[in-house]
């Protein structure tokens, strides 16, 4: 008896690249994403932002992410000529990536904000601040969150 | 809304950079969460925060549903003049809250 369709070395070879490709394919670079850098190119209307100057403060832990204070710093002098235009506050996990916008301006005098946020799990939080000469600069802070904020709606109803 | 709270020192020197905290007190619904008989519960957020010092402008802020419910801000200005702040929040239902915040400036 013979079989209909043999299984051959080169059959066998052609599924497995197969099946690798459509594992490659469905898997994207950044798993469980929220389109955050895509929300962030928007934002900026296509300039990049540079690393550094601007420190965002966060706790490495935060037990529940229903309110996790964040503090973002921006390394400016605040004066008329240079200051801090924006500070744009983005996360990697939440189901809106765009968390808030602060506008300040010289008057200021330094430039430090805070708030407190929602986190929806361990996830990435980034902060940008626009100078008033057109540049923009970030930090990014990893935050462990035991419970998400979406997750306690979950327990709570 | 349901009432603020606001932080100004009272005094300070001209030139001086004060720390200002506000929050207000409101339950910044996500559009995510659903009542007891389980209806979607609409968003319902501040979504802009003004403050004013003397009538201009020194921080605003816009708020998307990953703000905290009872929102806080913290921020700085120069203390300039002695006068009044003036504190807004404004939310999706057309809801506001002011506040006001006195300072004597030396």
């Amino acid at each position: 008896m013979t079989h209909a369709t043999p299984l051959t070395r080169r059959s066998a070879l052609a599924a497995i690249g197969a099946g690798a490709l459509a594992i490659g394919v469905v898997t994207p670079g950044r798993a469980e994403g929220n389109g955050m850098d895509q929300v962030i190119r928007e934002a900026l209307a296509g300039a990049r932002a540079t690393p550094g100057r601007v420190h965002v403060d966060l706790p490495a832990l935060a037990e529940s992410g229903n309110s996790v204070p964040l503090k973002v710093m921006v390394d400016s002098p605040m004066t008329a000529g240079d200051h801090v235009r924006r500070v744009l506050i983005f996360s990697d996990r939440n189901p809106r990536p765009w968390i808030a916008t602060m506008s300040l301006g010289p008057r200021a005098g330094r430039a430090e904000v805070g708030t407190n946020i929602r986190l929806n799990g361990t996830q990435n939080v980034v902060a940008i601040a626009e100078m008033s000469d057109g540049t923009y600069w970030r930090d990014e802070r990893n935050v462990e969150v035991t419970i998400g904020a979406c997750d306690s709606l979950a327990l709570r109803f | 809304m349901a009432g603020s709270r606001v932080r100004v020192p009272a005094n300070a020197k001209r030139g001086e950079v004060i720390e200002i905290r506000a929050m207000a007190l409101h339950p910044m619904e996500n559009g995510f969460r659903f009542d007891t008989q389980g209806t979607l519960i609409p968003v319902n957020i501040i979504h802009t925060f003004i403050c004013r010092y003397n009538g201009d402008e020194v921080f605003r802020a816009t708020l998307q549903p990953g703000i905290s419910a009872n929102p806080y801000l913290s921020f700085t200005t120069v203390a300039q003049d002695s006068g009044m702040f003036e504190f807004v929040w404004l939310d999706d239902e057309g809801g506001y809250e002011t506040a006001w915040a006195k300072i004597d400036v030396s």
